[in-house]
């Protein structure tokens, strides 16, 4: 079953006037986002991939084509607040969607909003903190904790309105090495514990390899579609597009470019060094 | 730096005053202030007196706490004791010298008035450090509900205060780093006149204008897409019960108030002013 559906859809920024047109910054893109997948969009800066996130729940709507989530279509204002309930968005400068000055009460503005009873709502906000480990920091200021920690009570607001799916427009691009790996294995446990359907925007390689399905957009049109296996053994047209590989793929192919014969399908490091050392044996 | 910064004068702790519903905190202190202000002699006073350090005690504020945010005023406190003090020109003259005359009245006077102060400045900072920024937004709110018959957007300031003060430390922030580029880039900000000091201010405020703004673009979308429309229809999670213990506190400042009526009446010849 599908969650989000993109048909056909175009999109352009306004220019300063009419004479003014600028290009279309999607497309024609038509592609389906399956409930329950682990999806991560690639491009380079300027290929339309934050618009394609923010697409998905009614921020931008379509010059043309249709968005459809669950079925509803982004573009009929009625439909909004609904389409929001079900699909949540993480920026990516955590401190510019951090409403509240303690962090609980941040968790709980997504909730609030919607109506949900007291009880419900305390059930729920230590629920998220809980599942993002952040629970120890309920009565923190959200302004002392790190880029990652803060990341991560976004996500638990998110999580406390009980969306299907969660977008994250590039959530880790302002954040530390360690802030990331926070981020994206906190990320990476609630689409398999439950059931949430990710959508994740990054540049970086690495965190796309943890996906089932790379989505490559240049120029506002989908360049690659497929497994991150499928999609990285393909790095000249990747970097012709200003994009590279996970290293530990661009590793295994350097060695194979040099005549060692050696597995290349590779995505992660633990992945290279079996290949490596199953190369060393033969 | 900024990140020991904390907003407003909060001392965490978990002591009686700290769990009062913060809406009869707010009410209660108002009511302190008036009844200070109604005491006329220094038996009426010194029962507030009295009273304020009962409610110390129940906060358990380190005292150094509580004299530190006096400090800031002790200027102001001299200035109007000395004031009253030469002002004051019935009663016996205890010291005159050519015009100028200083009467027990006078020194009474002073000393009253520089006591009321303390007691006025000591009551409110006991509210602020009992009570967390948040909890005081939320229980303005609660008060000024009634307003929303006379279309005062309640909800909306009340929202706007909370924001303030959730982007005070992040602009704090953002200044130390404006300030730091411009200096990199050989902005001399420490020296010079008024004028020229106020004019190397001009680059860092037009960068934390601008700034501004797309932040709270960026925050006006992350609370839609988190489903805000304003006030109507949201619930809260922290609700706000009156409790026994709240009772108890506005019981003792009904008391209070009863008691400092009485010492007036009964002391009526003490009666300064």
């Amino acid at each position: 079953m599908n969650i989000i559906e993109y048909k056909d859809v175009t999109f352009r920024y306004e220019g300063e006037d009419e004479n003014h047109v600028l290009p279309l910054t999607i497309d024609g893109v038509t592609l389906n986002i399956e409930k329950g997948s682990f999806v991560a969009v690639l491009g380079r800066n300027g290929s339309g991939k934050s618009t394609f996130a923010k697409l998905a729940n009614a921020i931008h709507l379509p010059e043309s084509g249709q968005v459809l989530v669950e079925g509803l279509d982004t573009k009929e204002e009625k439909n909004t607040d609904l389409i929001r309930r079900k699909v949540g968005m993480v920026f990516q400068n955590p401190d510019n969607q951090i409403v509240a000055t303690i962090v609980e009460d941040d968790v709980a503005f997504g909730p609030e909003n919607l109506g949900v009873a007291p009880d419900e709502i305390r059930r729920r906000v230590d629920d998220s903190l809980k599942a993002v480990g952040m629970y120890d920091f309920r009565l923190a200021e959200p302004h002392k904790l790190s880029g990652g920690q803060k990341q991560r009570v976004a996500i638990a607001g998110i999580l406390a309105m009980q969306t299907d799916c969660i977008v994250l427009d590039e959530p880790t691009a302002m954040l530390d090495p360690i802030g990331r790996r926070e981020v994206l294995s906190t990320v990476l446990r609630l689409n398999r514990e439950r059931g949430i359907t990710v959508l994740l925007i990054t540049h970086f390689m690495d965190e796309a390899a943890q996906a089932q399905r790379v989505i490559v957009l240049e120029k506002g049109k989908v360049l690659m579609d497929g497994t991150p296996r499928g999609v990285f053994a393909q790095p000249q047209a990747l970097r012709r597009c200003g994009l590279d590989v996970p290293q530990a793929t661009g590793l295994a192919k350097a060695l194979a470019d040099s005549g060692i014969k050696i597995k290349t399908d590779v995505l992660n490091e633990e992945e290279c060094i079996e290949a490596i050392l199953a190369a060393r044996k033969e | 730096m900024v990140r020991d910064l904390t907003i407003g004068q909060y001392y965490p702790g978990h002591s009686l005053l700290h769990k009062t519903d913060p809406r009869v905190k707010i009410v209660l202190t108002l009511v302190f202030i008036f009844i200070i202000f109604f005491c006329q002699n220094f038996f009426s006073l010194g029962l507030m007196v009295a009273a304020l350090f009962a409610g110390v005690a129940l906060s358990r504020v380190p005292l150094k706490m509580l004299l530190k945010s006096m400090k800031a005023i002790t200027f102001i406190i001299l200035i109007t004791a000395l004031l009253n003090l030469a002002y004051t020109t019935s009663g016996n003259v205890l010291f005159s010298f050519k015009f100028f005359k200083i009467t027990d009245e006078g020194v009474y006077t002073a000393v009253f008035v520089a006591v009321r102060i303390l007691a006025l400045i000591a009551g409110s900072a006991l509210l602020t450090y009992t009570t967390t920024p948040t909890m005081l937004t939320d229980a303005i709110e609660r008060l000024l509900k009634p307003l929303k018959l006379f279309h005062v957007p309640v909800h909306t300031l009340a929202m706007m205060m909370t924001l303030a003060l959730r982007f005070i430390p992040t602009l704090i922030e953002e200044i130390d780093k404006i300030m730091n580029a411009q200096k990199a880039r050989g902005a001399d900000l420490e020296s010079g006149g008024l004028m020229q000091r106020a004019k190397a201010l001009v680059p860092i405020l037009i960068p934390l204008f601008v700034s501004s703004f797309r932040r709270a673009y960026e925050l006006a979308f992350a609370m839609e897409c988190r489903c805000y429309t304003g006030g109507e229809g949201r619930t809260r999670m922290k609700q706000m019960k009156l409790k026994g213990l709240d009772s108890i506190l506005i019981i003792g400042c009904a008391l209070l108030l009863g008691g400092v009526i009485a010492l007036n009446l009964l002391f009526k010849a003490y009666n300064l002013g």
